[in-house]
């Protein structure tokens, strides 16, 4: 098999996909929590994906990717046995939650994808963890039967309540917490809005929280400095110092606005990729 | 006879391209200029080279119309000439010892003969040719300069030599930093492809310290030669850093240059702002500054010291002058303003010089009550780079200094047997000639551990 040849792509939900990566070199050093950079093809961009599982034995570094913009609409048109152009890493610290016992995960959206290898290798630890996972509607609700797997127990909520159950993943975990039920941390990982209402919860129960951040990044290795951030008044690096922080201390209004720097122009390539024009 | 000067593009003509601005000489004019040398005998423009080119015999070789022999001198000392005929400071090097200065009509062009003879060395496809090689095997770290340079003589030497590059092209900082208009990227391509047929392996996609660990490298190979350069941008540390459309100088010409943002097609995208201000006034200044305007922005350049103390070329500085760059000298920034999350304008604070301060510059102190607000719509910083940590955090027992610099000899080993360091990873920022030097020193005490060892 070729380096950076796709082993499996698998449709999970609307506008989500789960690609297999054949990548031996970056699966070698791969841990929960860390993240690769691809390039589709030569004129391609750098774009970040979290690392949702590897196979060390295999060689390969699974990713979720959801369609929203010009390289994911690309990355979705290629097919098992295509070739990426780049696949590097692994990039970013791992996951560390090592030194707590009861552990939250809460995953909205496709950051479900990142808290899914948190929670196998807590199973392995023989350390269970509860996980909520959220999003808008029962199908995009991902790794569902996997979750219930490795979870003490899984709690799942969407936005208009297909799935059962109506509502956000903070309703959920304000209920966990109120009933009583004690964590030492909570490990949130989704969209920016969503993290910041959990740390909000969390702080207002004084539960300890890590959050994974995922900036625009060109280089990944602390080079350009495109990934910066605020964390309790100091600028951070996601790419080198994260992708994990803090999230009491995270300045998410201000992550917020940055990922909001190259909309237009992003904007305007995928009116290009339909053949529209502005 | 007076120096002669290199032809350019125009300056209201070059501000709509991305082409070169120095198009070289020509032939005659080459001729004409390799005659003003004098050929001393002790060859003071020598001592001005950190990799040690016989100045006055390459010179000589043009002069008598044997281009080819002119290459083959100029090659058997500089692994990468057409880079440096292009980039080199060499009013501060071989230039700057030259016996004619200013009493004879100015120094020879000693960087634009080598760029003339480098390019037709390419033309002609003239390349060294690797000898037999040994058992020996050495990794080197980065495709930058200095380690393009090691790798090089490592190669000449019989070294089977593997390169690791984290970015998906090689060339470091000649292909993500230096711009197309100042340093075209198939000149970078074709000093690369000669070191392919020297027998360098390069591996794209592979972060030393993450993907591979220096320890395996160690394991792996009889040395590893870290050039991994000074990559960490910094910043100024000042409200309203992180609004949307301030970037290092670092990110945006990384966008422009490696991922070709400039094309009208590219997929990765780049601001691009009416009215940009850059902060600081080094090299790495113009070349933002100089591709913002290329880009079609009104730009100005924030400075906090004098136009003395700009530590730029003298030509760098010449050149965005005449592309109509604004200078605001002993300005420093104080707040960037901001509108909704984006960048609305620069606080900026005038500024006095005063007493020297350590690096013998007179220290730039402000004048109370002197703010005043540039009205802009993007800020690049570009306030010099620090070593990358990766190595560092990877590899503890690497010893380096409190600046994050790798503390090595002057033979550029460092504190680990058989690992060796040069460029800016050592040294801090400095020049793509300084890191080939040092590149060049390292190659040459790794041969000869190597052949003590007998591996060579």
């Amino acid at each position: 098999m070729e380096r950076f040849e796709l082993v499996s792509e698998r449709r999970l939900a609307e506008r989500v996909k789960e690609y297999v990566v054949y990548a031996p070199e970056v699966a070698r050093h791969c841990r929960a929590g860390q993240f690769i950079i691809l390039r589709v093809d030569e004129e391609g961009e750098r774009v970040p994906f979290t690392v949702c599982d590897y196979s060390r034995e295999e060689g390969t570094v699974c990713i979720l990717v959801q369609e929203v913009g010009y390289t994911t609409a690309m990355l979705a048109r290629l097919k098992k046995g295509d070739r990426l152009a780049d696949f590097v890493g692994p990039l970013g610290n791992p996951t560390d939650l090592g030194g707590y016992d009861r552990i939250l995960l809460v995953g909205g959206g496709i950051g479900s994808a990142v808290i899914y290898p948190q929670t196998k290798q807590l199973a392995a630890e023989g350390k269970s963890a509860d996980v909520v996972i959220g999003a808008r509607s029962e199908d995009l609700l991902i790794y569902r039967d996997e979750f219930a797997r490795y979870a003490k127990n899984l709690y799942e909520i969407t936005d208009d309540g297909s799935s059962g159950r109506k509502g956000f993943v903070t309703d959920v975990a304000r209920e966990l917490f109120e009933k009583g039920e004690h964590y030492d941390v909570v490990f949130a990982v989704g969209p920016l809005p969503m993290m910041r209402a959990v740390c909000r919860l969390t702080e207002e129960f004084g539960i300890p929280t890590v959050v994974s951040m995922n900036p625009v990044m060109v280089d990944g290795t602390g080079m350009c400095g495109c990934c910066r951030l605020t964390v309790g008044g100091e600028v951070k690096y996601a790419c080198i110092d994260g992708p994990e922080f803090d999230g009491h201390k995270v300045d998410f209004d201000e992550a917020m606005q940055r990922l909001r720097t190259y909309k237009a122009q992003e904007e305007e390539h995928m009116c290009r990729l339909r053949g529209e024009r502005r | 006879m007076l120096r002669h000067k290199m032809p350019a593009q125009a300056p209201e003509e070059r501000i709509t391209n991305f082409r070169e601005v120095a198009l070289g000489f020509t032939p005659e004019l080459a001729l004409a200029e390799s005659e003003r040398c004098l050929n001393c005998k002790a060859a003071p423009c020598m001592q001005g080279c950190p990799v040690g080119v016989h100045i006055p015999l390459f010179i000589s070789r043009v002069r008598e119309g044997d281009l080819d022999s002119a290459a083959k001198v100029l090659l058997a000392d500089n692994n990468l000439p057409a880079v440096c005929g292009r980039v080199c400071p060499q009013e501060n090097q071989c230039e700057k010892y030259c016996i004619r200065r200013e009493k004879l009509g100015g120094s020879v062009a000693i960087g634009s003969l080598e760029r003339f003879v480098a390019d037709h060395a390419n033309e002609k496809g003239i390349a060294p040719v690797a000898p037999e090689r040994g058992s020996a095997r050495v990794a080197v770290v980065g495709t930058g300069p200095a380690s393009l340079s090691c790798a090089a003589d490592l190669a000449k030497a019989g070294v089977a030599v593997v390169m690791f590059e984290a970015l998906h092209k090689a060339g470091g900082v000649l292909v993500y930093g230096i711009p197309e208009f100042r340093l075209p990227k198939t000149v970078v391509a074709k000093e690369v492809e000669k070191l392919v047929a020297l027998g360098v392996e390069i591996r794209t996609d592979m972060v030393v310290g993450k993907t591979v660990l220096l320890d395996e490298l160690l394991a792996e190979y009889d040395a590893v030669f870290v050039g991994t350069g000074a990559g960490l941008p910094s910043f100024l540390h000042i409200k309203g850093e992180n609004l949307g459309g301030v970037s290092s100088a670092n990110e945006f010409l990384t966008r422009v240059n490696l991922m070709k943002a400039y094309e009208k097609d590219a997929v990765t995208p780049v601001q691009r702002g009416r009215n940009v201000v850059v902060v600081g006034a080094g090299n790495v200044a113009m070349d933002a500054a100089r591709t913002a305007r290329r880009l079609g922005a009104e730009v100005t350049l924030v400075y906090r010291r004098s136009r003395a103390e700009m530590p730029a070329r003298a030509e760098e500085i010449g050149h965005a002058e005449e592309e109509g760059i604004r200078f605001e000298l002993l300005t420093n920034p104080v707040e960037i303003l901001g509108e909704n999350g984006a960048v609305s304008g620069m606080r900026c604070i005038r500024m006095e010089l005063g007493e020297p301060d350590a690096s013998g510059r007179r220290r730039p102190v402000p004048v109370a009550g002197s703010e005043f607000d540039i009205a802009c719509d993007e800020v690049i910083v570009a306030l010099g780079t620090t070593p990358n940590p990766i190595i560092k955090r990877s590899f503890p027992a690497l010893a380096t200094t409190p600046k994050g610099t790798i503390v090595a000899d002057e033979n550029g080993k460092t504190s680990v047997e058989r690992l060796y360091t040069g460029g800016d990873a050592m040294t801090g920022a400095a020049t793509v000639i300084l890191a080939m030097g040092a590149g060049k020193r390292s190659a040459h005490a790794i041969a000869r551990e190597l052949k003590a060892a007998g591996k060579l």
